[in-house]
């Protein structure tokens, strides 16, 4: 093997002169992909001119511009806003803390076949169909308002542990039809072979099925992240005071929308970066599963 | 060592063990030919008990493995097996395949385990592997390792599952040597293969399964040479068209 690759290397390839017809043929993708750049350039500024245009000769552009966009108010509220902003930050990992733990018992509960089980199995099914179908804001309201007003004594009042709490059972339903899915995107043969070794169905699961499984539902489970991140500014219809609460209080203080703004780039500010992560980390695991067989 | 007796499976109305009885001493390797189809996989799968068998029994080291109340993991972790596509965990690097069942499954210290599989891997001239990925080996290099990682537990009774079938005829001998080897270690060993100059050398005793039955039992020098039913005869001149004799 070696001996043949070296003698390529040494005196075939050394001899070797690109022929006119590759000359030609790089003459012609270059000229190929410098018109399509240069169409794309020129599509890009075509329409975002038009588009510029159209809303700055509207006719209530001004007003819109002083409302939304007024420069010395977006200072003065950001400070507000931002830290609303740390309340969902804290509410976010919390919940995913929490989302991870439930989320995972409920798709090893849906995943046993054990006959002892059947009542968790249908438990964990009719929970996932439950918060799956119901919208969130359905969730929280129910949560907020209903549980406080059964005047538990020793159950904790804030709205805010209502509305972390709104969040880890709605995205635990999703979270744990996804890590069901990659539990049964693993090959069967996985866990013949695992048991043929010996190991026990728990020690299967642990330690050949679920760092597979995990591997295959990364993408999708850090695109449930982001929009967590997003979902957290739900809270603030309970009366939290999060970066959404913050700025509508902005607002209604000087009639200026532009706390909205702010706290929308705020959010993007946050998940813009999660979601580069998020892409990274999937192409790193494609990139590993790409080469022989699957992963 | 390992004793067979009338074993019987069906999988609906499908007969596929019809009565199959086999008899493997300590040391000595038993090997099954037999076309596909014809119940080979499906008897080493009653062994390890990955199936059930409809009736008769099994026996492993004198005692009935097929009887109520067995663990199915307690048998599995005295058997080791391996499989016509490889099946090794791609998560793992080629050392971690190996000591995972004795690990976990065996409660062998990991200091001790790492030591040990290295040492097979370097019997076997897999060393520089041990910290890769099995994506990044060979199918012949894939399969010697899901080899090692079966006999690292260092089972009563290794099964051997068309070990060959899936590999690029040019890596088929590096695996069959690696199975000489072991037999020379005097590991007990069942083995369904296709490869018929492999069986010839590798069997102390032959077995010939059609349809579920087993047609013709014995010496393979006799078997191969000299077959006595018209199936095997038939079968045997069809796997010298297709050059496997």
């Amino acid at each position: 093997m070696t001996s043949l690759a070296n003698r390529d290397s040494d005196g075939g390839m050394s001899a070797y002169q690109p022929s006119l017809l590759r000359k030609e043929r790089e003459a012609a993708a270059k000229r190929a992909s410098v018109k399509a750049t240069l169409t794309a350039v020129i599509s890009t500024i075509v329409v975002l001119g038009v588009l510029a245009f159209i809303i700055r000769n509207s006719p209530g552009w001004p007003r819109v511009q002083e409302s939304f966009l007024d420069g010395p108010y977006f200072l003065e509220s950001l400070p507000r806003v931002a830290q609303g902003l740390w309340l969902n930050l804290r509410v976010m990992i919390i919940a995913a803390i929490c989302i991870a733990i439930l989320g995972s018992l409920v798709a090893v509960a849906r995943t046993t076949t054990s006959p002892v089980l059947a009542p968790v199995r249908l438990i964990a099914t009719v929970y996932t169909d439950i918060f799956r179908g119901l919208p969130l804001i359905i969730v929280m309201l129910g949560l907020g308002l209903g549980i406080p007003a059964l005047r538990i004594s020793w159950l904790p009042s804030s709205v805010i542990f209502f509305g972390g709490m709104a969040l880890v059972l709605t995205y635990s339903a999703y979270v744990a039809e996804v890590l069901r899915a990659g539990i049964e995107a693993v090959n069967p043969t996985q866990r013949m072979a695992a048991r043929a070794l010996g190991l026990s169905q728990w020690q299967t699961l642990r330690f050949v099925v679920a760092p597979q499984a995990l591997r295959k539902v990364t993408p999708a489970l850090l695109n449930d992240l982001v929009s967590l991140q997003k979902d957290s500014g739900l809270i603030s219809i309970l009366g939290a005071i999060d970066a959404v609460r913050a700025a509508g209080i902005m607002t209604a203080k000087a009639f200026n929308f532009t706390p909205y703004v702010v706290a929308g780039l705020l959010f993007m500010m946050l998940t813009i970066p999660m979601t580069r992560v998020t892409d990274a980390i999937a192409r790193r695991i494609d990139k590993r599963s790409d080469i022989g067989i699957p992963i | 060592m390992l004793l067979c007796n009338n074993v019987r499976k069906t999988f609906d109305t499908n007969v596929v063990l019809d009565d199959v009885s086999l008899t493997l001493p300590k040391h000595s390797v038993n090997v099954v030919i037999g076309a596909s189809g014809s119940g080979k996989s499906t008897l080493l799968r009653c062994i390890n008990l990955l199936e059930r068998v409809d009736d008769g029994q099994i026996f492993l080291d004198g005692a009935d493995i097929t009887a109520i109340g067995v663990a199915p993991d307690d048998v599995r972790r005295r058997i080791g097996t391996v499989f016509q596509q490889f099946n090794l965990f791609p998560h793992m690097s080629v050392i971690g395949n190996i000591t995972l069942a004795p690990i976990k499954v065996h409660r062998v210290p990991p200091e001790q385990a790492r030591t040990e599989a290295m040492a097979l891997l370097e019997r076997f001239g897999l060393a520089d592997k041990a910290d890769a990925y099995p994506d990044r080996l060979s199918g012949g290099q894939q399969q010697r390792v899901a080899i090692l990682r079966a006999i690292a537990t260092k089972p009563l009774l290794l099964l051997l599952d068309e070990v060959t079938s899936a590999l690029d005829p040019l890596l088929v001998g590096e695996v069959l040597s690696l199975v000489e080897d072991l037999r020379k270690d005097g590991v007990s060993m069942v083995i369904a293969t296709h490869e018929m100059g492999f069986a010839r050398h590798v069997a102390d005793t032959l077995m010939f399964l059609y349809r579920g039955r087993v047609i013709e039992a014995g010496d393979p020098q006799q078997m191969l040479d000299d077959p006595n039913t018209p199936e095997l005869r038939h079968y045997l001149t069809r796997m010298r068209a297709a050059g496997r004799l």
